[in-house]
């Protein structure tokens, strides 16, 4: 496989996303669908974060929610309490993330499998109880208000904005995660992910390289909990529990684990399949969860590498 | 003094409750190195069938066996349907579909059943049992019982009869375990059936301490899989010892530190525990293939 | 004119007149974001047979000035993420008119901007008294503010001379902020809060809290702000314990089935509730009388299930939006919204309301009556004390 090739491929994944994003809001009759659409982009990053952690470097996260909600969290306490503008809530948002994942990830990432998946569950329980408890701060369960983003002097409040402000940074995350994917750091991971030993033999730093990952797949998950509360206005502690972890999860493993394009079908299987179900009323969950048994049973690796399976493209 | 063992038979109380949830997961993990998160809506099942079964006019002795019979025909089904189906799959496909299924039946007893709260008559009536200045109730130690029985039934099973041998087999091996013969779909099978069953009769005997309703599954399902992963997951007397100290921290926690923060202080402890001892307290540390 | 001429003519004069017609017996439609799964589903799902069973049967009678009424009900299974996203479906692609919904306090508080910014009246069914302070133009609420509950719990504590008090509330919404309101007006009530805990609203087990209030010394009484099962179980826990001080309840409680769960340790307990708990016990003279009774018949007959305050919150909400679309006359929302604010001597089963640009709830404290628990059955405290 030639280096073009590759390269081809990589920015045909971007391009597809780009046009599909650009050419979707001709179809929307009402607001409406461009906050579904924002929806979908905001979780689409955030899966992606996790995707790049389950699926390059193999590592499990049940409590990938808790970044989000230190993401959102961050959005609405610094411009209340410090009276600062809300993006470098965001940035504070992301920072934090950081830190939190460097300092909570070197212990964690020693465990494996399922010891793992307990300590991410024990870690977004964590996040979810603090922001639940300390109402001074957060406002308590029913959260707080979220005053609006301010870019270039405008208030950004409409659906709209945020459908393109989320498409955007969706395809920024997308195109650096490709590259990590190809860089010798992404080709270290999917070693680690193989076989972690083989990988040490080989002289791969393997520790450093897994909380590499893991900050960088937090900070995803930041920004994108950022982007929640800024777009909804309002922020409470759901934004980070125990089923949102498991919700980004499912997108992650339903849309493809390790493929990009993945993350997007994913988060729009699970964003756009709710609102589609309310026609059958009490049976919603019922479907829901057959829907999801049904997509992992016949599309065992999830949809985008299935299909391009079967269609014999080699996707992203 | 008297705080301190009133918070001891608190600890036990919930402790036992979450042992009882554990146990389910250990089953099912030792055949097919699944977590089968749907292990919740088991005990759900347990719970509300037999109260709307008694709703009914079904007498409580003929509901309680008929609610087990339908909640192992429930764990039938998953396995045959879901899991079979997608044999070859990675585990965290099968961790996603037991998802799916907790999620369906979640959602089948919203339909089935309501949406309220329901109880059940505790079995030995609900005066408290005294110690000193503390009291427990008496159907606290029906659960502790029922979980130290199961713990021996399990036991006796995969340590002295064939087909328990068996399971074993597949657990460790399951190509070798076919090579030799062994059924491994009716052994898979039978664990879902008999976790499902053990899920029911959880649900029927803590219902009239934790009260039931169509989503109790999700946060026991949780709480009982840390408590198994602390004891360390395929160990039976590991998910119930895992589950009473659980119970047993967040009591404490609750009364000597801040009932707002038990949860967090129970979770830090079993990280804590996992750190040093990545297999939990009773599991096997497995050697790593190379 | 040629003969075919003519005949189009008529039958386009017919078509206009036939859909202009339909234009008139248009469809108003009422919107309703509930919790009817999810951790308030024992709140969301009586809220959401209330309004299905009058809607029909208000159409049934005609519907509003001619109009029959459509309502649209989704499920935000007590998300406030799921419950914005579906408010701005109701105001974009459904068209609503008015919106009689917002089960929890979070979901409320999170559709909030969406309805101020469309000016769509909307009808909150949700308990903290932020939602209508600071008052908003298009924003209502029907079920009393959990800051009344505790000032009525709180005079009936100081009529006892209990001044030394203990709470141990849930940590969901409801619980929290009712928590957070009795703390602010204990001071001016002359009350003491000598000691706090709390407990998750799933937890089994409440002991180890009980037993800290229970060796707190100078406790008198204990006040429980929570919802759902856990005060089931705190009051279970509490006789279990022997503990023998007064204890109050909130209306998060308000139904018969908090005391079959808690069983003989209910005797005794004493909480706030909207007059639709106790319809048969009301004197005969009481104006709500009648209103409750009726409601209280017509959901046991169509539900099969007891009736519940959250219920009568969500027929109140209907009924003050209806009565308000009559007297405006028209499918106007700010005539509407104008009307709403100025409802004034309505009956319902929460109590008699009376709303004020300033006011947008409408019931002071005689509308919460202090109920006891005796016997297994609810029984109605004289303001006498006893």
């Amino acid at each position: 496989m030639s280096v073009r090739r590759v390269l081809d491929h990589r920015l045909a994944v971007i391009a597809l996303v780009g046009a599909i994003a650009v050419a979707l809001p001709m179809w929307f009759p009402s607001a409406y669908y461009y906050r579904i659409g924002a929806l979908v982009f905001v979780y689409a990053l955030a899966a992606l974060g996790l995707n790049l952690l389950m699926g390059f470097a193999g590592q499990v996260s049940l409590g990938h929610a808790g970044f989000m909600g230190i993401g959102a969290y961050a959005v609405a306490i610094v411009p209340a309490q410090f009276a600062l503008p809300a993006w470098l809530g965001l940035l504070a948002g992301a920072a934090l993330s950081g830190i939190v994942a460097l300092a909570v990830g070197r212990p964690i990432l020693r465990l494996k499998g399922h010891y793992l998946a307990v300590a991410t569950l024990g870690f977004g329980l964590l996040v979810a109880i603090v922001f639940t408890n300390e109402t001074r701060w957060t406002g308590g369960p029913d959260g707080m208000t979220v005053a609006r983003l301010m870019l270039f002097g405008r208030t950004m409040s409409s659906a709209q904005s945020w459908y393109w402000i989320s498409a955007f940074t969706f395809i920024a995350a997308a195109t650096l995660a490709l590259n990590l994917v190809d860089s010798p750091t992404g080709r270290a991971l999917r070693a680690i992910h193989d076989s972690e030993i083989a990988a040490r033999v080989l002289g791969v730093d393997v520790a450093q390289k897994k909380l590499a990952i893991f900050t960088v797949s937090a900070l995803y998950a930041s920004v994108a909990g950022s982007f929640l509360a800024l777009l909804n206005g309002h922020v409470t502690p759901d934004v980070c529990g125990f089923l949102r972890s498991i919700e980004l999860v499912a997108m992650v493993v339903l849309g493809g684990t390790g493929s990009v394009l993945g993350s997007l079908v994913g988060s729009a299987v699970l964003v756009v399949l709710p609102q589609a179900l309310t026609v059958v009323h009490e049976y919603e969950t019922m479907v829901l969860g057959l829907v999801i048994m049904g997509f992992m049973i016949l599309l065992r690796h999830g949809v985008v590498p299935t299909l391009a399976a079967r269609a014999g493209v080699r996707w992203t | 003094m008297a705080q301190f063992l009133q918070f001891a038979l608190s600890g036990v109380t919930v402790g036992a409750i979450y042992g009882l949830v554990a146990l389910g997961f250990t089953l099912i993990y030792n055949a097919s190195e699944v977590v089968n998160f749907a292990q919740g809506e088991f005990v759900m099942l347990g719970g509300m069938t037999t109260v709307f079964l008694t709703l009914v006019g079904v007498p409580l002795a003929v509901a309680a066996p008929a609610a087990v019979i339908i909640t192992v025909a429930a764990g039938l089904a998953l396995h045959r349907f879901a899991i079979e189906t997608a044999r070859g799959a990675t585990p965290v496909i099968l961790i996603i579909i037991t998802i799916g299924a907790s999620i369906f039946l979640r959602g089948l007893a919203q339909v089935v059943f309501d949406k309220r709260f329901h109880s059940l008559p505790p079995l030995f009536g609900s005066d408290p049992i005294h110690l000193a200045d503390a009291s427990i109730l008496p159907q606290s130690l029906v659960v502790l019982a029922g979980a130290g029985v199961v713990v021996i039934l399990l036991g006796t099973f995969t340590g002295r009869t064939l087909f328990g041998k068996a399971l074993i087999a597949t657990a460790s091996n399951r190509l070798a375990a076919l090579l030799v013969g062994i059924d491994t779909r009716r052994i898979v099978g039978f664990s879902f059936a008999v976790s499902a069953a053990i899920g029911a009769v959880a649900g029927i005997l803590i219902t009239p301490i934790t009260l039931t309703s169509y989503d109790v599954g999700t946060l026991l399902a949780l709480k009982g899989f840390a408590a198994a992963m602390l004891g360390g997951i395929g160990s039976a007397v590991g998910a119930v010892v895992g589950g009473l100290l659980v119970g047993l921290m967040e009591a404490f926690a609750a009364g000597y530190v801040s009932s707002a923060y038990k949860d967090a202080v129970a979770f830090l402890v079993i990280l804590a525990v996992l750190f040093a001892r990545p297999q939990g307290l009773f599991g096997a540390a497995k050697p790593e293939r190379v | 004119m040629k003969p075919w001429q003519a005949s189009f003519g008529a039958i386009g004069a017919v078509a206009l007149m036939l859909i202009s017609a339909g234009a008139w017996s248009a469809e108003v439609k009422i919107g309703a974001v509930l919790s009817v799964t999810g951790p308030a589903s024992f709140l969301g799902d009586p809220e959401k047979r209330t309004l299905e069973i009058y809607v029909a049967d208000i159409n049934a009678k005609g519907g509003v000035n001619g109009d029959k009424l459509k309502l649209i009900v989704y499920d935000d299974g007590g998300d406030a993420n799921n419950a914005r996203t579906f408010a701005t479906r109701l105001i974009e692609e459904d068209d609503v008119f008015a919106m009689v919904g917002g089960t929890t306090t979070g979901s409320t508080l999170a559709m909030i901007p969406a309805f101020e910014d469309a000016h769509i009246p909307f009808i909150s069914l949700a308990g903290a008294i932020q939602i209508i302070d600071p008052v908003r133009k298009w924003v209502f609420k029907t079920p009393h503010t959990d800051r009344m509950a505790c000032e009525k719990i709180f005079a009936d504590l100081k009529r006892r001379n209990l001044t030394t008090v203990a709470m141990i509330s849930g940590t969901d919404g409801f619980g929290k902020s009712m928590r957070d309101q009795c703390v602010a007006v204990a001071p001016k009530a002359g009350i003491t809060i000598a000691h706090e805990e709390s407990y998750g609203p799933r937890d089994s087990d409440m002991t180890p809290q009980l037993t800290n209030i229970k060796s707190t010394p100078g406790v008198q009484a204990v006040v429980n702000p929570g919802f759902g099962q856990g005060p089931a179980i705190v009051t279970r826990n509490y006789r279990q314990l022997g503990i023998a001080l007064p204890l109050y309840q909130s209306h998060g409680v308000a139904s018969k089935e908090f005391i079959e769960l808690a069983g003989p340790a209910a005797e005794g307990v004493r909480l706030p509730a909207a007059a639709l708990l106790v319809a048969d016990k009301l004197d005969a003279s009481d104006p709500q009388k009648p209103i409750v009774m009726n409601y209280a018949r017509t959901y046991r007959e169509k539900t099969s299930q007891a009736v519940s305050t959250f219920g009568g919150h969500a027929y109140d909400g209907l009924m003050i939006l209806v009565q308000a679309m009559q007297r405006a006359g028209s499918a106007d929302r700010a005539k509407v919204r104008d009307e709403i604010e100025k409802t004034k001597g309505y009956i319902g089963t929460g109590g008699i309301v009376n709303m004020t640009p300033a006011d947008h709830m409408g019931l002071d404290l005689t509308a919460f009556r202090m109920l006891e628990i005796r016997n297994g059955d609810w029984a109605l405290v004289s303001d006498g004390g006893s």
